[in-house]
């Protein structure tokens, strides 16, 4: 079977001997056309892998940054299909740069199981990362998902133990995502040695590559993830840059992609110098 | 579809009722959901845990409530005999001590040491925050910030008691909100904390734990009414925020096939404007608080918010053996808006002198509308599952009346 392009990045990845960049930003955050801007840019500025937020009402396992941000989207109009109008406009000028849509169930469940993934196969979404979705619901949307040939990449957490990391790493495919504290998104970050024994612990148990997130700030916590994982991922902190360049009316101030996209190449510079 | 030979006998055990319930939760909260399960089946297996609720829900709530004949109002309406459970003389003033008492057993024999809760109306909030100084457990309650403004007493009955309350700003600051922090506080201290949920909601097994514990309602309506009417009743009546002081009573009635059973959701403004909490009624089915059920929501499934002028049924979502309940038709789904509730209100406290929570005025607003039509020897069995001293403020605002 020929390599996805997730499975390719990865590859490409562990070939040049670094890890790699992970950025999380919510589709349509502030609004459309910057949304775009930023995710346009991001490839150059030094992402990896973008990961990108379906906007929710309600978005449990998410810190304050994230449930911010996905409103912001929401109150400008951002909706499942503009999500993926927004992928496929990116995807006019990049087909390298694998796009794994995170989110939650219920919007994808009302747009419509198969319908959903056609359109997004076709948009050219790689994979999905769902946070209400646990294996006990494998049935309802990973099984589709592979059998459409995207993947479903699910979540590890520190209470993920015993008998059950093979319930969770079974169907779990492209990556797999270790969130490394008890918490949601935006908060504390895990010690490096804490992140050093997760990462060895799910190395011995799965061959995918695994990339770790939750509480990653700054370029120096990034590239210390990179050393011991595949792929460090950042999200909250590339949102709160992003927010800092909103005017009162939470409306895009000149400049913010450009800001934001800036924030993302210290990240990267910071994951790429780590391994040398 | 085909008639089930019980209606009893769910959820499966993935916690399914029909295509409802489920467990829709992050990574981090599944081993512990698991977990309370385990604990739960154990616990209904244990003959001591049976004992130590009886033990409590007789001598601290006040367990059993009176089944009570309103016969002014029977006279009133002119048709119906209409009966009354009265939960609201539980100890806290509603049916939310029935559901938290088993919980706290069960966190308890699970050795947990950290007691958080979400609230609406305030009166889960209240019952948790007693519960937790009664075995003296640290508690924390989240309530959205538009309704500690409208329920300002209970919010100051659980500071008395013990509990820090925790104001929710996002979204509308009201009860789905309140939920949303309590789960994230839950993922992130989900080694010492045990969630209580106030309503037959959330993932798999709360919602059958809740009913299970609520249940109590039912079952002892069930007796007292053979020894005051000698039958069943034709006819039960709860409202519905969750579904949890509904789903204690109908349980044990949903195989007796000639009792009709009636939940009220609350319709606001009316369920044709956009502020209701009407989920059966205006929602459609969807994914929320870690189970399928119907919901308020729009075409992208963005979950909408919900109104109503009772803090308790200002909820999107609903308990989902309700959604299935109605889907099966074994249950049938009324509303009552805000202004038939706080007329049901008014006339409650006047005619039996019962000053009843807004959340049961709305089943009274039903019982209003049906019992007058229905001939006298049938009889109504009404969960009248909160007393009214939290809402007096918001029915005098209501009213135009200065206090
Ligand atoms: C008195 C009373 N009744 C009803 C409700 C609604 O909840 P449920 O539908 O779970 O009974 C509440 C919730 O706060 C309440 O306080």
């Amino acid at each position: 079977m020929s390599q996805t392009r997730l499975e390719k990045r990865f590859a490409d990845l562990k070939e040049e001997g670094r890890g790699g960049l992970v950025t999380f930003v919510t589709a349509g955050d502030p609004d459309f056309e910057t949304s775009l801007e930023i995710v346009k840019g991001l490839p150059d500025a030094g992402a990896d892998v973008i990961e990108l937020g379906m906007p929710f009402s309600d978005p449990m396992a998410d810190g304050p940054a994230i449930q911010a941000s996905s409103l912001r989207a929401l109150r400008n109009g951002m909706t499942l299909s503009k999500t993926l109008d927004l992928v496929r406009a990116f995807r006019q000028d990049n087909q390298d740069t694998p796009i794994i849509l995170m989110g939650y169930y219920n919007p994808i469940y009302i747009y419509g199981v198969d319908k959903f993934l056609a359109d997004a196969k076709t948009a050219g979404v790689d994979g999905f990362i769902i946070v209400d979705l646990p294996p006990e619901h494998d049935d309802e949307f990973c099984i589709p998902t592979l059998d459409q040939g995207l993947h479903f990449i699910r979540l590890t957490t520190p209470t993920t133990v015993g008998g059950r990391l093979p319930k969770v790493l079974n169907n779990t495919s492209g990556f797999v995502y270790y969130v490394s504290i008890l918490g949601i998104t935006g908060t504390a970050a895990a010690s490096d040695s804490a992140i050093h024994d997760a990462v060895a612990r799910l190395k011995a148990e799965t061959d995918l590559p695994v990339a770790v997130g939750f509480g990653i700030r700054t370029p120096e916590q990034a590239a210390n993830v990179a050393t011991v994982a595949d792929a460090a991922v950042v999200g909250s902190a590339i949102i709160d840059t992003l927010k800092e360049n909103l005017d009162d009316d939470n409306q895009a101030k000149p400049g913010l992609s450009q800001a934001v996209l800036e924030y993302v190449r210290t990240l990267a510079d910071g994951v790429r110098g780590s391994r040398t | 579809m085909t008639t089930p030979n019980s209606y009893m006998n769910g959820p499966d055990e993935r916690g399914h009722f029909g295509i409802f319930g489920g467990r829709y939760v992050a990574e981090t909260l599944m081993p512990l959901i698991l977990e309370v399960e385990k604990a739960y089946d154990a616990a209904k297996a244990d003959p001591s845990f049976q004992k130590d609720y009886d033990y409590y829900a007789k001598h601290y709530v006040g367990r059993p409530s009176p089944l009570y004949f309103a016969e002014r109002l029977t006279r009133e309406l002119g048709g119906a005999k209409i009966y009354f459970k009265r939960d609201e003389l539980n100890h806290t003033g509603s049916h939310k001590a029935n559901n938290v008492l088993g919980q706290i057993l069960l966190a308890r024999r699970m050795g947990k040491k950290r007691i958080i809760a979400e609230t609406g109306a305030g009166q889960h909030g209240v019952a948790t925050a007693t519960f937790c100084a009664l075995f003296n457990l640290p508690c924390v309650v989240y309530m959205g910030a538009t309704d500690i403004a409208r329920q300002a007493p209970n919010v100051f009955r659980m500071k008395l008691l013990g509990a820090e309350v925790i104001g929710v700003e996002s979204g509308t600051g009201t009860l789905k909100d309140a939920m949303n922090d309590a789960l994230r506080d839950w993922v992130t201290n989900v080694e010492e904390t045990f969630y209580i949920i106030g309503t037959a909601a959330g993932p798999h097994p709360y919602p059958v734990m809740v009913r299970d514990f609520q249940s109590i309602i039912g079952r002892e309506a069930k007796e007292q009414m053979r020894e005051a009417e000698g039958r069943l009743p034709d006819q039960l009546v709860a409202c519905i925020g969750g579904g949890s002081n509904a789903i204690g009573l109908f349980h044990p009635f949903l195989d007796d096939k000639e009792v009709a059973i009636t939940g009220v959701e609350a319709a606001g403004f009316g369920v044709k404007t956009d502020k209701h909490a009407a989920s059966l009624t205006g929602g459609k089915p969807g994914v929320l608080h870690g189970n399928r059920t119907f919901l308020l929501q729009d075409d992208d499934g963005q979950i909408q918010d919900a109104h109503s002028i009772s803090a308790g049924l200002d909820y999107p979502g609903i308990g989902p053996e309700h959604s299935w309940l109605h889907d099966i038709g074994r249950v049938n789904y009324a509303s009552a808006s805000d202004t038939e509730a706080l007329e049901a209100f008014q006339m409650l406290s006047k005619v039996e002198g019962i000053i009843p929570a807004l959340e049961p005025a709305h089943a009274l607003a039903h019982v209003t509308k049906i019992a007058p039509d229905m001939d006298k020897d049938k009889i109504i069995l009404m969960n009248l599952c909160g007393r009214g001293d939290k809402d007096i403020f918001t029915v005098a605002e209501a009213l135009g009346v200065e206090i």
